[in-house]
């Protein structure tokens, strides 16, 4: 690999150890699988799958929340794992997280200003109390919400404005990559629209990185440049995002897509939709093999085997199929 | 219709005829759009406002203040102190000279019980206070820490609870003698438990909430997490437990010096003197009743704060 991308994660395994009481045996979640891909400067990165495909495990790995198994996240050049003290207090300003519940991700006893000049304080930023303020007005004014705000509590806010504060604490570091965790799921499809503006905004403003996870592919499509698609904790298909979303060689992508609704029901009619069998299986008790080969219409004897992530065109696809058609 | 006349009036055109240039924008600051009609208020402000509602608790609160500026300034300004003897007046009734009468060695009972209420009150309040302190800083670092250092740390409150409280008291008190502050060590030894295992419960809940997680991303150190963001978000609870663990301090105080072991004579405790009045119960009950009196009221009013407390804390019980 060449050291030229900004983050660059390899082999990634995050595993839980889901064990109840102390002589049980030990139960093993393996969430993210031996995960590999990239992300430029200023890139937005998608990352769709199904609730519990380890999408937001892989999120959390990289700012730390979740300790990895195995393998390297990479920003910059420099392993981001095992950092520590003062070189860890340096990473938080790289890196931020917009989290997904905007009723959940605000201290309630916090006021707008207090929650906005945490991170200063943390950092040591803009150190007088009126060079604080000021931050705090200009970011609220970012976010596009009002500076009168400040005194207020977050109970007082919508979720799309609550959902704004969370991007103007991120933004109050100054970070160069930001994850956000399924920003716009818990929000309003009119108020969702909102905030992807903001976001693409932001990013073209300051050139921010993201890294952006969502279970709607057609949201993810319309903000990111590549996409990858996740299922059962294995990264099986990444791509240039118009390639993925209209040219998907992933028999699971191409399920995924086939379930978008359409609104104009002469076409709705028409295509044709790919029901998949059955439940996503345990991640305690994962297929052997190929993760997808218990629901895949193509599955055979060579999916008892773990396809290896392949270049096809510009996409990387991890099947032993790809070229059948489903 | 009025207005649209005198448009016309004013400006000799009808108001529907207005050209569109004559129109301008208004900015922002003059809309006024965000205007806010109710202040913003603080959790105290709003909490006060609730806890008003409750005139039960209300009362009590009132009543509790009184009775600690009595405790403060009766014994300060009375001629009677909580060892004078008088025997020309032994076991006297009401009186203006004695308002609840005297005892078998002819003290003054009244003077005694705001003696006792020192005593009480600021066994209660202290040992609330010591509770608070350590209960939630165990139960925090607890719920917090997690893990292996959790469960060591909660087996050992395990223990701690399961042995008896009288048997500390008793231990205690053979250690450091009978006074005031080993009454104190004892109630605490047993009661931070109960302040602990809560505090920690919650904790564990709030600390896999997103905004601790957005504190920890961004870069916080464990105590700011801890003290700023979690136990801020349990402080209802724990306002509520204080106020409970006041009543419950005086009442093991005064069961303490009613079975003798606690405060020495003639120091006087309302348990202590509950327990003089006893052999003397048949022919003077009054003397009984005074001490049980202050007792019971005390402990009714400090329920009653609680239960305002908790319902104004709550939101959910509004």
């Amino acid at each position: 690999m060449n050291g030229g991308h900004y983050v660059e994660i390899s082999h990634l395994d995050v595993i839980y150890d889901v064990t109840k009481g102390v002589f049980s045996p030990k139960q093993l979640v393996h969430a993210v699988n031996d995960v590999s891909f990239t992300i430029e400067a200023g890139e937005t990165f998608g990352l769709v799958g199904e609730s519990g495909c380890g999408k937001s495990s892989l999120g959390r790995a990289i700012v730390g929340i979740n300790k990895p198994r195995s393998g390297d996240i990479r920003i910059n050049g420099q392993d981001v794992t095992h950092l520590h003290g003062r070189s860890l207090h340096d990473f938080r300003r790289e890196v931020q997280m917009i989290f997904q519940d905007p009723y959940a991700s605000l201290n309630p006893r916090m006021t707008i200003g207090e929650i906005l000049s945490e991170p200063m304080v943390i950092h040591g930023l803009h150190r007088s109390p009126g060079a604080r303020e000021e931050r705090v007005t200009e970011l609220l004014r970012t976010v596009g919400l009002k500076p009168d705000h400040v005194r207020r509590y977050p109970h007082e806010f919508s979720g799309g404005q609550r959902q704004r504060i969370s991007i103007a604490r991120t933004l109050a570091v100054n970070p160069r990559f930001i994850i956000c965790d399924e920003p716009i799921s818990a929000l309003d499809v009119s108020i969702q629209a909102q905030i992807i503006n903001l976001l693409k905004q932001i990013q073209k403003e300051r050139n921010i990185a993201y890294l952006f996870i969502a279970h709607d592919i057609g949201m993810v499509k319309h903000i990111s440049d590549r996409i990858g698609v996740m299922y059962l904790g294995h990264l099986v298909e990444v791509g240039d995002s118009s390639e993925v979303y209209f040219h998907p060689l992933h028999p699971y992508t191409k399920a995924l897509l086939s379930a978008i609704p359409i609104s104009d029901p002469d076409v709705g009619k028409s295509r044709k939709r790919i029901i998949l069998e059955g439940e996503i299986p345990s991640p305690l008790n994962p297929p052997a093999g190929c993760p997808f080969s218990t629901r895949c219409p193509l599955a055979d004897e060579a999916c008892r085997r773990m396809p290896k992530m392949q270049q096809f065109g510009s996409h990387q696809v991890a099947c032993h199929h790809v070229n059948q058609s489903v | 219709m009025a207005d649209i006349n005198k448009c016309e009036a004013v400006l000799g055109i009808p108001a529907s005829e207005i050209p569109e240039e004559w129109f301008e924008r208004l900015s922002d600051e003059e809309k006024d759009s965000e205007f806010v009609a109710m202040q913003s208020k603080t959790y105290f402000q709003d909490t006060w406002a609730q806890f008003k509602k409750n005139r039960l608790a209300l009362a009590s609160l009132v009543f509790l203040f009184i009775l600690i500026l009595a405790a403060i300034f009766v014994p300060m300004f009375s001629p009677y102190t909580y060892d004078g003897q008088d025997l020309m007046h032994r076991n006297a009734g009401s009186s203006w000279q004695h308002p609840f009468g005297t005892d078998k060695f002819g003290r003054d009972i009244f003077v005694r019980v705001m003696y006792g209420a020192r005593i009480s009150l600021s066994v209660g309040f202290a040992a609330a206070l010591l509770n608070l302190i350590i209960g939630v800083v165990y139960g925090g670092v607890c719920g917090y820490i997690g893990g292996r250092t959790d469960l060591i740390l909660m087996r050992i409150v395990d223990i701690l609870y399961s042995v008896p409280t009288l048997l500390y008291v008793i231990l205690i008190m053979l250690i450091f003698g009978s006074n005031i502050f080993s009454v104190l060590l004892a109630i605490c030894v047993s009661s931070w438990v109960g302040m602990a295992r809560q505090v920690r419960a919650q904790v564990l809940s709030l600390k896999e909430q997103e905004f601790a997680q957005a504190a920890f991303v961004l870069g916080a150190s464990r105590t700011r997490i801890l003290f700023k963001h979690l136990i801020i978000n349990c402080m209802g609870p724990i306002i509520v437990n204080t106020t409970l663990m006041v009543p419950e301090a005086i009442f093991t105080e005064a069961f303490l010096a009613f079975v003798g072991i606690g405060i020495s004579i003639p120091m006087a405790s309302w348990g202590t003197m509950a327990n003089d009045a006893r052999s003397l119960l048949m022919l003077y009950p009054m003397q009984m009743v005074w001490p049980v009196m202050a007792i019971s009221l005390t402990m009714l009013s400090l329920h009653f704060i609680g239960d305002g407390l908790s319902d104004a804390l709550d939101p959910r019980k509004r």
